[in-house]
């Protein structure tokens, strides 16, 4: 099984020239990146008016995504770490504006000025330490604070991700969710290991009356339909979380709360130091209705 | 780089208050042409900070843009007017020279382009 390229190197280090050859000329690579983008691009959800948006690429490595942001008619700036792989995104004579820079260290933009941003594979980089200055943490809360800022408000961002397991998903989302954004996870294909592909869709500022939450993709034959279909109808994924926490669910039936409970309960007050009677076989016994 | 990305890029170093707008030193400047398209100019035309597109595109050797902000009403008749705002904001690259952060003085260099705005530890 090969290893994640994650647990390799840092980014900047792991793409080097060879390795950004090896990226870009890959047609198959290629291909997945494209579509990835264009879904990512549909996630985004902009406007159907014919006016040209700028957007944010980031982690844009050798452009194949700001290329799909080209075709689509839209204006991009593209960001990422590795010299090596803009330098491919140059010799491809891309349209968007290339930065060198590090995500995690914030991405310098003036407030509101960016109709919406896509990544494509990157952000899950910022989960490494990979630096003894490194602290995910940190650099989390620069990347999804800076990037609520510089949103317009009403815009998203998708992030395609692969995190690595449950903990740095909901790592990433937390930091997300700090930062002000909405929004949740979009899961295509589910339940196939290979075509499976998860994106965070996040709203900056309060949600426009049109937006629906996104269906992933798998669960209807229609989206299916031009690829080998597994025959099993996948379920949508969709999880939306929200800035509100959710209420602490209380187990409270018919019967009252019940005497484990209760234990829990005077058990959780001993603990605090509180004089509590011993528990007893009388203890959350039911009393008669005029006790 | 084309003026459209530094007009919304800023210094993101520790300690420094307003980063924007960058001073631009000039090496060399490129000019590539490109097709027009009035809706984005339209649509861009509120977030632009119009000071420093005005004193960037002048740096970079291109006077034609008025200093003051002109009037909406100008962006929907003028043609002219955006034919220069296009050529300042679009066609305008800066190849090479350096990006300085306005408070600090601390240099971004530009090269084949690309701005180089990775911070140093002590920066973050």
């Amino acid at each position: 099984m090969s290893s994640r390229p994650e647990l390799q190197a840092p980014p900047e280090i792991f793409y080097d020239d060879s390795e950004a050859r090896k990226y870009t000329s890959s047609s198959r690579i290629a291909e997945i990146q494209a579509k990835l983008s264009e879904r990512a691009l549909e996630l985004l959800a902009l406007p159907d008016d014919g006016i040209p948006r700028l957007l944010l690429d980031i982690g844009c490595g050798s452009g194949l995504s700001g290329e799909t942001i080209t075709e689509n008619g839209h204006q991009w700036i593209g960001l990422d770490i590795s010299p090596s792989m803009l330098n491919v995104a140059l010799q491809n004579e891309v349209e968007g504006d290339l930065l060198l820079g590090d995500m995690g260290q914030g991405l310098g933009l003036r407030p509101g000025v960016v109709d919406g941003a896509i990544s494509i594979s990157a952000v899950q980089w910022l989960c490494n330490a990979d630096k003894s200055s490194h602290e995910p943490r940190l650099r989390l809360k620069a990347f999804f604070g800076s990037l609520y800022r510089c949103l317009a408000r009403g815009t998203r961002a998708v992030l395609q991700v692969y995190p690595e397991n449950l903990t740095q998903r909901e790592l990433i989302l937390s930091y997300a969710m700090r930062a002000g954004f909405a929004g949740g996870v979009v899961v295509d294909y589910p339940h196939s290991t290979k075509r499976r592909k998860e994106y965070l869709v996040l709203t900056c500022g309060p949600p426009s009356l049109s937006t629906a939450a996104p269906l992933g993709k798998g669960e209807d034959g229609e989206s299916c339909s031009d690829d080998e279909s597994s025959g099993d109808e996948e379920n949508q994924t969709v999880s939306i979380s929200d800035r509100h926490r959710p209420r602490k669910k209380q187990k409270i039936n018919k019967k009252g709360k019940g005497r484990e409970w209760v234990l829990r309960k005077k058990e959780q007050m001993r603990r605090k130091g509180n004089a509590v009677p011993p528990d007893t076989k009388y203890t959350a016994r039911k009393r008669k209705a005029r006790f | 780089m084309r003026l459209l990305t530094h007009n919304m890029l800023s210094s993101n170093i520790k300690g420094v208050a307003n980063g924007f707008p960058l001073r631009i030193e000039v090496e060399k400047v490129v000019e590539k042409e490109v097709e027009i398209n009035h809706d984005f100019l339209r649509n861009i035309f509120p977030k632009i900070d119009w000071k420093a597109l005005s004193d960037a595109s002048r740096i970079m050797g291109y006077h034609e843009l008025p200093e003051e902000p002109p009037e909406p009403s100008v962006l929907e008749a003028d043609i002219e007017f955006l034919r220069k705002f296009h050529h300042a904001l679009l066609e305008l690259h800066l190849e090479e020279g350096a990006l300085l952060c306005p408070e600090s003085g601390r240099k971004f260099p530009v090269n084949k382009g690309i701005p180089n705005m990775l911070l140093l530890e002590d920066e973050v």
